[in-house]
């Protein structure tokens, strides 16, 4: 089966890029730019939400890019069961636009944080997971708002059907307060909807697909989609 | 046409880091007798209706739908008569 990712452009994204370069050069599959204004996903068959700073996180981050044009289509395809990652932006962007719960605030410390985290895989039987061999992974972080708070209704929802996907944790997969670098409720770094193909995560696995760059635990997700689809 | 101005609040409940950060900023400065600082969002605009109601309806609808985030976010307005 062809395999086509989307990559949407908002104006402001800055990770849309590298998204593309793992899609078209490093998983050589098919890949297209998905312009905001857009209402067509182009026979997409995976969405990517890219990182950035779409409409320069005015107001809220997200909030004015969940309404671009393009969003519709991108709901619609979600609804629908298409499978759609957030990253960074992207995954503010998905909570935004209420197709995964829960909000982001901004880091507990104030700061803008760029750096390598590692995360514990907490469900590993997922279209996005299944293919990472590995408990803990290493992906890096870049943001200022990846202080994931919900009610205690959303969380426990979270954990009654396995939604959490990934934890903050310790290169030994111990997930506690001392390594949660944001502040988010419960460690959560990434999350899956009720049905299983819309995941947001902060953490970026487009920057580590390229062993050039030094770390490659970025690539076990895309490369689970690709099996998953391909079944 | 009505002037309106909007506040946005983040909900008690719900942490706001930025208003910890300039409360410990008025620490700093000797401001001792200050507590529970919040950092809110004031928004003007204007709406170009003569009708109030019709005014009202279509603030509230942009405060539901944008200004505002209702998963932690309250909001309350004013509007002002104006030519």
């Amino acid at each position: 089966m062809k395999i086509k990712f989307g990559v949407v452009v908002f104006p402001g994204s800055n990770c849309d890029h590298d998204a593309f370069y793992v899609a078209k050069k490093i998983l050589a599959k098919d890949a297209e730019f998905l312009w905001h204004k857009d209402t067509d996903l182009k026979n997409s068959d995976v969405v990517i939400l890219p990182g950035g700073f779409s409409y320069g996180d005015y107001l809220r981050t997200g909030a004015i890019a969940r309404f671009s044009p393009i969003m519709e289509k991108v709901i619609e395809f979600a609804e629908k069961g298409g499978i759609v990652i957030g990253i960074c932006n992207g995954f503010q962007i998905l909570l935004e636009a209420n197709l995964l719960p829960g909000v982001m605030l901004m880091n507990k410390n104030l700061k803008f944080i760029c750096k390598d985290v590692f995360l514990s895989v907490e469900n590993s039987n997922t279209i996005f997971t299944s293919e990472i061999n590995k408990k803990v992974v290493k992906i890096p972080i870049a943001h200022a708002e990846g202080n994931y708070f919900a009610e205690d209704s959303i969380l426990d929802d979270l954990v009654k059907n396995n939604q959490i996907v990934f934890k903050y944790c310790s290169s030994k997969c111990e997930v506690s307060e001392k390594f949660n670098p944001n502040g988010s409720l419960m460690n959560i770094a990434g999350i899956i909807n009720k049905n299983g193909n819309v995941l947001g995560m902060m953490p970026h696995p487009e920057r580590c697909c390229d062993l050039v760059l030094g770390k490659t635990d970025g690539l076990m997700l895309f490369k689970s989609v690709i099996k998953n689809l391909t079944k | 046409m009505y002037k309106v101005k909007v506040i946005v609040k983040r909900r008690a409940a719900i942490l706001d880091p930025q208003g910890k950060a300039a409360e410990q900023g008025a620490k700093l400065l000797g401001f001792n007798n200050i507590s529970g600082t919040r950092i809110n969002k004031v928004i003007e605009f204007f709406v170009n209706v003569d009708d109030k109601k019709l005014a009202e309806k279509e603030v509230k609808e942009y405060c539901e739908k944008l200004l505002s985030n209702p998963n932690i976010e309250d909001f309350e307005y004013t509007l002002e008569e104006t030519k």
